[in-house]
């Protein structure tokens, strides 16, 4: 089989190129290790969009990252995304760090970030009162933003599929061989052939990078430790809070999810292992140290999960996107803000392909999606409508926060669908309440299994290794 | 909109209980709402024998308890509905419950009585480190999917909290024919029955080890080994104590929390220290006609004293929706000193009756008299040559003995 | 002469009991604080039983499973011939609770009953 474009990785950026390539008439195929998309950095992370004063002027981060930013908005309302523009504070606490504040601000302002301003003690506090009077000032950056990283890797990934391009899951890559004309795509599932790789592979893109290239590039796994708040501490910051990065070291963030959660981290930890995303009790406590320090009645009593990302780190901390060998395109050292730059990656990448391929654009193309209904956002005649309709839609398996079985269905269903718990939970938040799962695992596994035509001792929580459960009692007697 | 006099949500034993007494009481018009398929609870799981020694006069099982409830409930003709899950409590009784069978429904109570039970803590609350894998179950999952559903989480467990439901799932793992390889507990004393201590851990031979916790968990995808630390009197690890050993399942019974989003909905004042709501002697929560019994109201260890809560609270509804006379006078506060955690109520009003005052300590104490004064007065003085958090306490409180005080308190004193 | 330390399960005192064995015969208890101490000490190490729950298979049920307990208590040194019994025993829908689903477990003379309904499936 020959494709025009294979795109290894099916995480925020890889999603992002399939969605940008799919406005094309081209044959693309997307890759992907795991059984699902956003299975490693894309689904643990801070989950914001970034404004864009961070990244050094001038390098490639800072030019994608203020365009993603740009265009976030609007393609979080075509695919139906939950996204927030709650703006973003970077608080500076101690009077000596002020010209790091400002060197930031003009930063932000010659990469192009509009409305950035300084605000003073009293500005801030009443933003944000929670904050420790003890703080001296912030950047106020109105274009930050809150957004679903699951949702917009999913909805980018799904609106892809629905426009042509193919996607294989438990496919890991193991090499490249150069053809005539293009590349053949060697995988554990079977060989590829293709005009033109795209490297998409995250943490391994360094790994992939380095097969086709005398040029070697590193990648240093950076592991982010973060906590995860109940919904009863909704408002505690209205706006994504950051520290200025300063003589204690790097900052932490504590922000509103989209979902109404509280999520502060992250750590820095270097790692060796591109699977190693196990938290540590230093590394919790280091966000949490930090963190307080910030917001002194941040209530971490309220924790209700854990969890560790890994950012595709290099040395020179750029993104590198462009062709390093004919016809293989990198998007290396996606780190963050990789998901606040990846539209305008995929947009990038697209381009490249369109003039390596003298591509032509579909007049046909899909523009929108319509995420999972969801009954808990409705008002109660809008419910219950939908479940006359729908009486699946009446059913609630996950009581923590309120899904019912139609959206699970739902999950399960639509193009692309979850085929993991993990899948469904990222997709209508299952067991990403206070019990987290406590009680809906048994339940969803059931509806899992059923719509799937598996037994439910097949169910896996997400990788192939990952079984939920590993036996029957009574097996004597079946 | 549908009127009822009396809406119990929820359909465990708190909810059944708290129906057939309002029913008892006279009430025509009750409904049970039950987010479940079938009524019971969380008893429907608890397949363990040790149920109903003060109800019944007999030894049960949990779904044998769980049985003889539903039994008096049908027989009563009491309605409810499976499969319906409350939304929402709002102002003035109005409640939205959905369900596949009955749709979107609003109905306006006389009186509510909050059932809901409780739910495990998760293992984010308790910040292990360590991978996320699969093999990472509460005991309370595991034990729904060992005896109602007939699946083994795993094969090779080690289990982090020695409160009765992870000791149950110690044996029954093990009669199952699982390998536990042992029982870590935080604190230096469990939180689970002795009883339990003996027949589910020693008859068996798994390890108890006090004044333990899991410090990661190895694995990416399943369990595939835990690590467990000796922690100091700060419940800090210890380095150096650390034991391994290959699993591929962890168990978590690190405690209950009731489930109070819908008591929350109803503006329900709730406790800090029980995360239930704040009660009178009338189990009445702060919002009038909005009672609460079980373990929503604060976890307990013997479903008998869920059923009696229970009956108390049903009967008090009754009395609030057939007219009977509101509390009088002032409320006194109840305050628990001395080691003594909560009480439950946490305020009454003085009067007629004798009413249990529950509580539970903090601590493990030894030789301590359980005190209860009306301000300065002595009421009760109980000798105890043991009291733990695991185990909870009641007194009977005369309420005529209290009328026109300002404060109860009761306290912990030594022996002589 | 033979020791067993055993811990009182009567309340949450939990008193350690030390019982000085003759052979069979009990020749001394110790460290008990109250009499329901003694006597419980002196069964569990002459003759210790318990009550056996678990599940059996149920076939045609609305359930894969029937929670079982044996009727009375059995000798704990047998639970494990009890289980293997349970294991492969399967009753048929309809179950009610004190249906008999296994007769004389293991040579008890107790037998294995259902402590849940389980109807036909629908």
């Amino acid at each position: 089989m020959m494709y025009d474009v294979i795109i290894v990785g099916g995480g925020v950026t890889g999603a992002a190129c399939a969605w940008a390539l799919s406005r094309y008439d081209v044959k693309v195929l997307l890759l992907e290790k795991e059984e699902d998309v956003c299975s490693g950095t894309s689904k643990a992370n801070s989950a914001i969009v970034h404004g864009g004063y961070d990244a050094a002027h001038g390098t490639l981060m800072a030019k994608l990252n203020v365009e993603g930013s740009r265009m976030m908005e609007q393609l979080a309302r075509d695919l139906d995304v939950p996204y927030d523009r709650c703006g973003s504070l970077v608080v500076c606490m101690a009077e000596e760090d002020r010209p790091r504040l400002e060197a930031l601000l003009e930063n932000g302002v010659a990469n192009g970030v509009e409305g950035l301003r300084i605000v003073e003690r009293e500005e801030l506090l009443a933003m944000e009162p929670n904050v420790t009077p003890d703080a001296v000032a912030a950047l106020w950056a109105p274009t930050g933003a809150i957004i679903c990283p699951f949702l917009l890797t999913i909805a980018m990934a799904e609106n892809a599929f629905v426009n042509g391009v193919e996607f294989a899951f438990n496919t890991c890559v193991t090499g490249f061989e150069r053809l005539e004309k293009g590349w053949k795509v060697i995988t554990d599932k079977g060989d590829y052939e293709t005009s033109v790789v795209i490297n998409a592979a995250g943490v391994y893109a360094g790994k992939l990078h380095n097969m086709v290239s005398e040029e070697k590039v590193e990648i240093v796994p950076t592991r982010g430790d973060y906590l995860l708040l109940d919904q009863q501490t909704h408002g505690v910051v209205t706006h994504t809070v950051f520290t200025l990065p300063g003589a204690a070291g790097k900052g932490v963030l504590i922000s509103p999810t989209v979902h109404g959660n509280t999520i502060v981290g992250p750590t820095a930890i270097p790692v060796e292992d591109c699977e190693a995303t196990a938290t540590t009790a230093e590394g919790l406590e280091q966000v949490t140290e930090k963190a307080l320090r910030m917001i002194p009645k941040l209530p971490l009593g309220q924790v209700i999960t854990s969890f560790a990302g890994l950012r595709a780190k290099t040395p020179e901390h750029d993104f590198r996107i462009g062709e390093c060998a004919e016809g293989f395109v990198d998007c290396v050292g996606m780190e963050s803000p990789g998901l606040s730059a990846a539209p305008a990656v995929g947009r990038m990448v697209a381009e490249i392909v369109e003039k390596k391929l003298a591509l032509t654009e579909k007049t046909d193309v899909v523009t929108t999606r319509t995420g999972s209904r969801h009954p808990s956002e409705l008002s109660l005649e809008e419910r219950r409508a939908l479940v006359e309709r729908d009486p699946a839609y009446g059913q609630i398996i996950c009581r923590c926060e309120g899904v019912t079985e139609g959206e699970i269905l739902d999950a399960i269903r639509r193009p692309l669908g979850a085929r993991s718990l993990d899948g469904i939970k990222r997709r209508v938040r299952t067991g990403m309440g206070r019990c987290q799962g406590g009680f809906c695992t048994p339940r969803v596994m059931e509806i899992l299994a059923r719509e799937l035509g598996v037994p439910q001792s097949e169910i896996r929580k997400a990788g192939s290794e990952s079984k939920m459960i590993l036996g029957v009692t009574k097996e004597e007697a079946r | 909109m549908k009127h009822v006099q009396v809406l119990v949500i929820g359909g465990g034993p708190a909810g059944l209980a708290a129906a057939l007494a309002a029913r008892e009481q006279g009430v025509e018009d009750i409904l049970i709402l039950e987010r479940d398929g079938e009524l019971g609870g969380i008893l429907n799981q608890c397949i363990h024998n040790g149920f109903g020694l003060h109800t019944f006069k007999e030894e049960l099982t949990g779904p044998e308890y769980a049985a003889r409830f539903v039994r008096r409930v049908k027989e009563a003709g009491i309605p409810f509905q499976l499969g319906t899950m409350v939304l929402e409590v709002g102002e003035d009784r109005h409640v939205v419950a959905t369900s596949r069978e009955y749709g979107i429904q609003e109905f306006t109570a006389d009186a509510v009585i909050l059932a809901m039970g409780c739910r495990e803590r998760p293992r984010g609350a308790l910040n292990i480190p360590g991978y996320r894998p699969a093999g990472v179950y509460t005991a309370g999952t595991a034990q729904r999917l060992v005896n109602m559903e007939g699946f083994m989480p795993g094969k090779e467990v080690v289990i982090l909290g020695s409160g009765d439901i992870g000791l149950i799932m110690a044996r029954r793992m093990t009669l199952e024919g699982a390998h536990v390889h042992a029982v870590a507990e935080l604190m230096p004393y469990s939180g689970g029955l002795k009883r339990n201590i003996v027949q589910c851990l020693d008859d068996f031979g798994i390890p108890l080890l006090l004044s333990h916790t899991v410090v990661d968990v190895q694995g990416k995808q399943r369990v595939e080994g835990v690590t467990l630390a000796r922690v100091g009197a700060d419940r800090k690890p210890i380095p150096g104590t650390e034991i391994h050993y290959d699993c591929d399942t962890l168990m978590l019974s690190t405690g209950l929390i009731p489930e109070n989003e819908l008591s929350q909905s109803a503006g329900v004042a709730l406790s800090p220290v029980t995360k239930g709501p704040m009660v009178n002697e009338r189990l009445e929560t702060s919002v009038p006609g909005v009672f609460a019994c079980g373990n929503v109201l604060h976890v307990h260890d013997l479903v008998d004293y869920v059923s009696e809560e229970a009956a108390m609270a049903g009967a008090a509804a009754a009395r609030y929706v057939l007219g009977g006379k509101a509390a009088e006078g002032e409320s006194i506060p109840v305050a628990a000193k001395g080691g003594v955690r909560y009480t439950v109520p946490s305020a009454v009003h003085g009067g007629e009756g004798i009413i249990p005052l529950r509580m539970r300590v903090g601590d493990v104490y030894q030789n301590k008299n359980l005190c209860v004064y009306a301000d300065d007065t002595l009421l009760i003085k109980q000798k105890k040559r043991v009291l733990a958090p695991g185990e909870m306490e009641t007194v009977k409180l005369d309420l005529s003995k209290v009328t026109g005080c300002r404060q109860i308190t009761v306290t912990l004193e030594d022996w002589a | 002469m033979s020791v067993r330390n055993l811990t009182c399960i009567g309340c949450p005192l939990g008193c350690p009991v030390s019982v000085t064995l003759d052979g069979d015969r009990v020749a001394e208890i110790t460290g008990y604080t109250c009499p329901r101490g003694k006597a419980y000490a002196e069964k569990e190490v002459t003759a210790p039983t318990r009550i056996v729950t678990s599940t059996v298979r149920v076939v045609g049920g609305s359930a894969p499973v029937t929670s079982v307990k044996t009727a009375s208590d059995v000798p704990k040194s047998l639970i494990f011939e009890v289980m293997a019994e349970i294991n492969r025993a399967a009753a048929q829908a309809p179950v009610e609770i004190g249906t008999v689903v296994l007769e004389n477990v293991a040579g008890t003379g107790v037998n294995v009953v259902a402590t849940k309904a389980v109807e036909v499936a629908k």
